[in-house]
């Protein structure tokens, strides 16, 4: 276990607070729901802990929550960021010129 | 836990803020996607060779099963139905940091390690309330959008002593848990009221302050995290819950400005519950003089004749899946050299971002998708304004009826082209219950029918139109 104590967390907290405003508040509307299934994606990094909690190789009650902790926090992972890979794939420009007959096939 | 490791964790938190700054840039944002995924897996890969892990097949297991399931949703999954996904996905990270954390406590428990006193037994709360309430909350957040229940707000006697008396409890609970945090039996307690605040919080908001309650479990998935990143004692938790966290409150300042309305009230005001009441009853009166319906043949005439068009989508759109019928209208009044733009109103449609998505999907160039303010001087010079399945957001009500529930929430002018056609199922009010005098407009024209068909039609009665 880390032995950062629990000060230097608390500054840790806050200085990723103030990062994550500055960095989100330029997000633009058009992004938004990217970014919420993106930033989702990146909460399931308690799958760090449910690592360390199911793979304790104790057979018990912890690691069988561990072992679920796993399971939602990598569906969380997973699908979170490969459906974000999905919908910012579709935020095209305007098409090149000419192309405006054939964008059925795009779709 | 070794120096590496701690390094390992920096790295992966440096790339979710280098991928985060990325989303700021459609033309970035694939890649600023893509290195917060490499983050994630520094993050991982590094925990599982640091020796912290002793047993491998479990590990494993959890990892490829919530693999598979992860990529199967991702990949499955409507555009249509995405505010559901991240509700879900909302829930399952909450969940998990809660398990986490709860796993701690009753490991600690075992072991007889003392954990009182400390930032510990506090944070293992913390985790465990908003994990659970994540959890519970993104279900019914989930059953609603996916119309399981019934999308309105629903309401019982007694609401706020309920709901007051269940916030005591878990006060009591949580205090307890802190002073005396290896009482397995009070764990359990606290879990079972966590959940059930998450279902009584969730319950009665309706349908169209989902974008608000989605940013809201968004954020508080990752302030869960946070919180077991006290527990553990682990940074890269603390790093990335507290970005996260951040991320969503943002989202949620944001959509509680587009509705002029407080976090509370969306909250705790279910719209019809109090100040609601005495506009739906006046709503008799709203009635000013007969709608009109005219087909799409009538529409088609006006519209061929114009320069300028402004579409604005509204769930509506996405409930009839006509985001594809509608670009194929707009390339063909474009083809036939009419400006078109699509007007983008913060709450439109059921999370952050909705509209975008689906006119992304299918294939409407981003810059012809236009946010509120800036399009919102523009309605004066374009001809034909239309609403696709919109109603609260374009309600002229809020900008100048003091009584009315939605005054001062921020609308899209379309009263203010020289013609707005509403295309809509029927007469049914919007999610706020009040009539739209929008509709009795003279220079409005209804087109009652479902919105793909409309724009199916539309587009043939141009296209018969002008050949």
């Amino acid at each position: 276990m880390l032995e950062v104590p629990a000060v230097a967390a608390l500054t840790i907290l806050v200085l990723s607070l103030f990062v994550g405003v500055e960095v989100i508040s330029k997000v633009p509307p058009l992004l938004h729901t990217p970014l919420m299934s993106g930033s989702n994606a990146i909460s399931g990094i308690s799958v760090v802990g449910a690592l360390l909690v199911a793979g304790s190789g104790n057979r018990d009650l912890a690691a069988v929550l561990g072992f679920v902790a796993i399971v939602l926090a990598t569906i969380n992972v997973i699908g979170g960021f490969l459906v974000t890979n999905r919908m910012l794939a579709m935020f095209k420009q305007t098409r090149r010129p000419g192309a405006d007959s054939g964008r059925g096939e795009g779709a | 836990m070794s120096t590496l490791i701690q390094i390992a964790y920096l790295v992966a938190a440096v790339l979710f803020i280098l991928g985060l700054r990325n989303l700021s840039n459609p033309r970035t944002a694939v890649r600023g996607n893509a290195l917060s995924a490499v983050g994630m897996l520094v993050a991982i890969v590094a925990t599982l060779v640091a020796n912290e892990v002793m047993d491998y097949t479990v590990v494993a297991a959890g990892l490829v099963v919530g693999a598979g399931i992860g990529a199967v949703m991702a990949t499955r999954i409507q555009m249509t139905a995405m505010p559901q996904m991240v509700a879900l996905l909302n829930g399952f990270g909450g969940s998990a940091s809660a398990l986490v954390a709860g796993g701690e406590l009753i490991s600690a428990a075992q072991t007889g390690e003392s954990l009182a006193g400390g930032i510990v037994p506090f944070a293992v709360v913390l985790s465990i309330l908003i994990g659970g309430i994540t959890l519970t909350g993104s279900l019914v957040a989930f059953a609603k959008l996916q119309e399981l229940v019934g999308g309105s707000a629903v309401t019982y006697p007694l609401q706020k002593s309920a709901n007051a008396l269940l916030g005591v409890l878990v006060i009591g609970a949580a205090v307890s848990l802190t002073v005396d945090p290896l009482n397995l039996a009070t764990l359990s307690v606290l879990v079972g009221l966590s959940l059930l605040l998450g279902v009584l919080l969730v319950l009665p908001i309706g349908g169209a302050d989902m974008p608000v309650v989605i940013s809201l479990l968004n954020s508080y998935s990752g302030l869960a995290a946070c919180a077991t990143g006290f527990v553990l004692d682990n940074s890269a938790l603390v790093v990335s819950g507290s970005l996260v966290g951040a991320s969503g409150l943002i989202l949620t300042r944001i959509m509680c400005d587009a509705m002029n309305r407080s976090l509370g009230n969306v909250l705790f005001g279910a719209f019809g519950a109090e100040e609601g009441v005495a506009s739906v009853s006046a709503e008799g009166g709203v009635e000013q003089g007969s709608v009109t319906a005219y087909t799409p043949i009538d529409a088609a005439v006006v519209l061929s004749s114009a320069l300028r068009v402004i579409i604005v989508p509204g769930y509506g759109m996405a409930v009839a899946q006509a985001q594809h019928a509608v670009r194929e209208l707009s390339d063909l009044l474009i083809s036939e050299g009419i400006q078109v733009q699509f007007a983008i109103h913060p709450v439109a449609g059921r999370m952050p971002g909705h509209m975008n998505v689906l006119l992304a999907e299918a294939d409407v160039p981003y810059e012809q998708l236009v946010e509120m303010d800036e399009i919102n001087p523009q309605f004066l010079e374009t001809d034909v304004a239309l609403v696709l399945g919109a109603n609260d957001v374009v309600n002229p009500q809020a900008r100048s009826d003091v009584s009315s529930p939605i005054y001062g929430m921020p609308i899209l002018d379309v009263d203010r082209a020289k013609h707005v056609f509403v295309i809509k199922r029927g007469m049914s009010t919007g999610f706020a219950g009040i009539q739209n005098p929008l509709f009795f407009h003279d220079n409005t024209m209804m087109i009652f029918g479902d919105a793909k068909k409309v724009m199916i039609q539309l587009a043939e009665a141009v296209r018969d139109y002008t050949s």
